[in-house]
């Protein structure tokens, strides 16, 4: 039997009723990659280890983790002790870190099988998963297409079904996005909540790890693996973790979820509007109430995130200089030299892009005016957030303006088209809020998603509605077909 | 025309922690090339800092000693350049809320007071070394250094010849080793100083051009580069031309300073603040357990040098004057009875010892336990004076004990009126016509005798029990 488009808990069963050994289960799944291989999801596969860890797993030995066996995807840019990591850049092509991030060591740790490192945006920058050095991924829904990014590689193994689930990493909604656009459930946690060590960083004020799924429930599984303080991260949260899976199936009656005034969905094409209408609906007859609410700032959410995550950006990507790791230019004259043509050979366009507008955000003269300044208006941002929230216990919007697109048919003559695809996610990560994506629904056969954003350290009500949501509709049980691909 | 020299000093101290700033790598000298190095230090991808509280402390503790403000909560801010031994491309240093404000510190010049006020002092990340003569063709990268907490310390501009930035940068040695902020060690550089000197006409309210002199490592060098630097601004001045601001180095062995980078090179650091660490914020029971931890000062231990053990003040202050002296001095004089002996031993041996060999007390090979045991014996008349004298040379030789001295070379002090008595009658049976000199008036014979009585115990006789046997036989 198959165990492609099996969820968690449905792989947990097999294992459970030994229909199926972790054994076969990491094998079945690294045959799935490699037959799916023209999607290009995978940049590297671990088969060997995968193979000798699920061999060694004993799930009647300990109280089994919910994970015990189970193979998952990493994207390409949390580090694998051993396995190379490359942040889909060049500069990291031979790669191969000596450690392990938190939240990879700590889903490792509950059991589950590292089986390859996900494709994606070049270090998480872009939206359509067409900056990778590796090349496009397509969108398992229809090849030509763009998976969304920058977590692309990801999103496609899962809705593909070549992983139940993987990880990813979201700085302005490089989880729900492509989550979005390849019909599965992404979140991304609080701000904090998991570890960002051994997570290579874009924006570190920005980025947070998530997990990619195809379900709410399974998220729940991931999360409550991942999540959790970790003191080589000073920024982690030092608060409770609870179960997630605990709450996840009350009921949502009497929940009361804002839409946001700000947000003109008129602009949007009618079948993704009717898709919203349509979700709402179905909110109200589980027993939700709806309430327009006020952020007056949001809509400077786009300008404020492309200041700020450049100039993070410009500082944190410093240290790929060819001198201690990753690609070093051949022929150089000098140190300077070396400098220019490691980093003008390494980093891709879109990289270069985007140091160039962070290191100008940051220069002498222009900090007040645009780091600065957009660190005030986040905090405006922000603030209209809290204001809400003590309204309301759940936001609810569009993921993304449109669905999956043709490789290169955005951005390539105006980068600005493309960043606009974070409208609707930005403010989640500018706020460091909780905020999920759901599928609910297809618009010309490519699924559209749908955002919930939470409050501080709600993850559990956005689990809640989207696993509700999902317990009574089947959007999230369709399967792209795949006999196009080889 | 009369000229006003203004110097601003920025000193970096290294901050004597176990520990790096941002990582648990050890900060210990003079280890392998990259062995004192984890994977924060190099600035692998993915790594995070995150911060070392000890080094805040030593911070604070020495922002209390010079009477600043204390910034409890504190940010860390990225500065921005490219170098091979910058690993990270950035240093993290402090920028806008540094822990200390203010404060001042007192000098001595010439035995004339004067107060510098500091403008701040913030924590910062030392670099790593570049290597650039041991490989052919090749530079190389010791990151053991990286990441080594350092303390900024800014003066205003208020010191006004080389010799004021001598004291000023002594004043701060004595301070930071007794607060046991840092080793002070200047030549493993864990104080060094950046020198801001500029020249303007006498009266002139406004500063003029001044010129940045980098890294100067000893207070030789400081004294020396300044004034070449002085001199170097009011010649330019005097032929009126003006002086260009920038970067300079001072090489010692030129004795010179000379432009090290140009203004073209000049670098934006684009500073904002950095995103991996929180604020850091000392609680006020953290502020308390400072105070009560606060180590004792060397004015206050003159005051108690001359209640404890009945030094003068001009004793206290020479053994109070290093940290290294004190702790050496308060340990050996726990085992010995006579005070005053040991004092007279620092202010006189041991301190004429170290100056000649321009080394502190922790660097020789003496020991407090060795000190006190040469005390003891001097003072329980095992041995003379004299012989303690070269039995010091050769501690300060070999480091061995004082009883292995005395007993390997047999340097026991002769105290039994027999035995000088039996040496006497020698010498006074050798001598008889010094004898007649003597008993005839020749009294400066005497000295003749002792000396033949020392030269045939080898300097062991008790010099009292000597002169009482000799003037009895003399006389008789």
């Amino acid at each position: 039997m198959s165990i492609q488009f099996k969820s968690i808990t449905e792989l947990n069963e097999l294992l459970d009723k030994k229909v199926i050994s972790p054994s076969e289960l990491t094998q079945e799944s690294i045959e799935l990659a490699k037959k799916y291989n023209e999607l290009n999801c995978f940049v590297t596969l671990n088969e060997e280890n995968s193979r000798k860890k699920s061999a060694s797993i004993d799930r009647n030995q300990k109280k089994s983790s919910l994970l015990s066996g189970i193979p998952l995807a990493q994207k390409d840019l949390f580090c694998t002790e051993g396995l190379r990591t490359t942040c889909s850049s060049k500069i990291l092509s031979n790669f191969i870190p000596p450690y392990s991030a938190t939240a990879v060591e700590k889903l490792e740790d509950a059991g589950s099988i590292t089986i390859g490192k996900t494709n994606m945006d070049e270090f998480a920058m872009g939206s359509s998963n067409e900056t990778s050095f590796f090349g496009n991924v397509h969108n398992p829904w229809k090849k030509g297409f763009v998976p969304g990014g920058s977590s692309g590689g990801s999103a496609a193994a899962v809705a593909a079904g070549i992983v139940p689930a993987a990880t990813g990493t979201d700085t302005g909604g490089s989880i729900r996005q492509p989550a979005a656009h390849c019909g599965i459930t992404g979140l991304k946690p609080t701000y904090g909540r998991i570890s960002r060590w051994g997570m290579i960083a874009f924006a570190s004020s920005l980025d947070q790890a998530g997990p990619l799924a195809r379900n709410a429930e399974d998220c729940a599984i991931l999360l409550n693996s991942m999540s959790g303080y970790d003191s080589k991260d000073t920024t982690s949260l030092n608060s409770d973790v609870p179960n997630f899976l605990e709450n996840i199936n009350q009921s949502i009656k009497g929940r009361k979820i804002g839409i946001i005034k700000e947000f003109d969905l008129s602009d949007l094409d009618t079948e993704v509007q009717k898709r919203f209408e349509e979700s709402k609906n179905a909110y109200e007859n589980l027993g939700a109430e709806f309430i327009e609410v006020s952020l007056p700032n949001i809509s400077a959410s786009v300008p404020t995130y492309y200041s700020i995550a450049p100039a993070e950006c410009s500082s944190n990507l410093s240290r790929f200089d060819g001198v201690r790791f990753g690609y070093r230019a051949a022929n150089t004259d000098d140190l300077n030299d070396l400098y220019v043509k490691s980093r003008s050979e390494g980093f891709g366009d879109e990289v270069k892009r985007r140091i160039l507008i962070g290191t100008y955000a940051l220069s002498a003269g222009y900090y007040d005016a645009y780091y600065k300044k957009a660190q005030q208006v986040r905090r405006l941002i922000k603030n209209d957030f809290d204001n809400v929230f003590k309204s309301i216990d759940l936001l609810m919007t569009p993921t993304s303006p449109s669905t999956a697109f043709e490789f290169e048919s955005k951005g390539t003559q105006n980068p600005v088209e493309l960043y606009l695809e974070d409208l609707f996610t930005i403010s989640a990560n500018l706020a460091g809020l909780p905020a999920i994506s759901i599928p609910h629904g297809q618009v010309n056969s490519l699924p559209v998603g749908l955002q919930l954003i939470g409050n501080f350290l709600r993850e559990d009500l956005l689990l809640n509605a989207a696993h509700v949501f999902q317990t009574n509709s089947d959007f999230h049980d369709a399967k792209p077909n795949l006999e196009n691909f080889k | 025309m009369s000229w006003e020299t203004v110097i601003g000093l920025e000193t970096h101290v290294q901050l004597s922690t176990k520990t790096k700033l941002f990582s648990r790598a050890s900060t210990a000298f003079g280890a392998s090339p990259n062995t004192n190095v984890n994977l924060i230090d190099c600035g692998l991808p993915g790594v995070l800092p995150s911060v070392n509280k000890e080094a805040f402390y030593k911070a604070i503790r020495f922002g209390m000693a010079i009477g600043a403000h204390i910034n409890q909560t504190s940010i860390f801010d990225r500065k921005n350049y490219f170098y091979a031994d910058l690993p990270k491309g950035y240093q993290i240093t402090q920028m806008d809320l540094p822990i200390v404000l203010g404060g001042s510190i007192e000098i001595l010049t010439n035995d004339s007071a004067k107060t510098i006020n500091i403008t701040r002092a913030h924590l910062e990340e030392d670099a790593g070394k570049s290597i650039h003569d041991e490989f052919d063709g090749f530079s190389a990268i010791d990151l053991n250094r990286a990441g080594t907490p350092l303390l900024e310390i800014v003066s205003e501009p208020e010191i006004s010849s080389a010799k004021e930035a001598v004291a000023y940068m002594k004043s701060i040695h004595q301070l930071v080793t007794y607060l046991d902020v840092s080793d002070g060690n200047m030549a493993q550089g864990s104080l060094r100083c950046d020198a801001n000197v500029s020249i303007r006409k006498s009266g002139d309210s406004e500063l003029g051009t001044r010129t940045e002199i980098k890294n100067i490592n000893s207070f030789k060098f400081i004294e020396k580069a300044i004034n070449f630097e002085i001199k170097r601004q009011i010649k330019i001045l005097e032929s009126e031309e003006k002086v260009t601001q920038e970067t300079r180095l001072y090489d010692s062995a030129k004795d010179e300073t000379r432009p090290m980078r140009s203004k073209e090179f000049a670098n934006d650091y684009r500073y904002f603040p950095e995103p991996d660490l929180l604020p850091v914020v000392i609680s006020d029971q953290e502020m308390q357990k400072i105070k009560d931890e606060f180590p004792e000062l060397p004015t206050e231990k003159e005051i108690r040098y001359q209640e404890e053990y009945g030094l003068s003040l001009y004793d206290a202050q020479i053994i109070a004057s290093s940290k290294s002296m004190a702790d050496f001095y308060e340990s050996a004089v726990a085992s010995v009875k006579n005070y005053t002996l040991l004092a007279n031993w620092f202010i006189g041996e041991i301190s004429a010892y170290l100056n000649k060999e321009l080394i502190e007390i922790h660097e020789s090979k003496l020991n407090p336990e060795n000190i006190a045991m040469l005390i003891n014996r001097i003072d329980d008349q095992t041995i003379s004076g004299k012989i303690g004298k070269s039995i010091f040379e050769e501690m300060c030789i070999n480091g061995s004990s004082p009883d292995q001295i005395i007993g390997s070379k047999g340097l026991k002090q002769i105290t039994d009126d027999d035995s000088i008595e039996k040496v006497v009658d020698e010498v006074i049976d050798n001598n008889p016509e010094q004898v007649e000199g003597y008993k005839s008036g020749k009294e400066k014979l005497f000295g003749f005798f002792v000396g033949q009585v020392m030269k045939k115990t080898q300097g062991k006789a008790n010099p009292q029990t000597v002169n009482k046997i000799l003037k009895e036989k003399l006389t008789k």
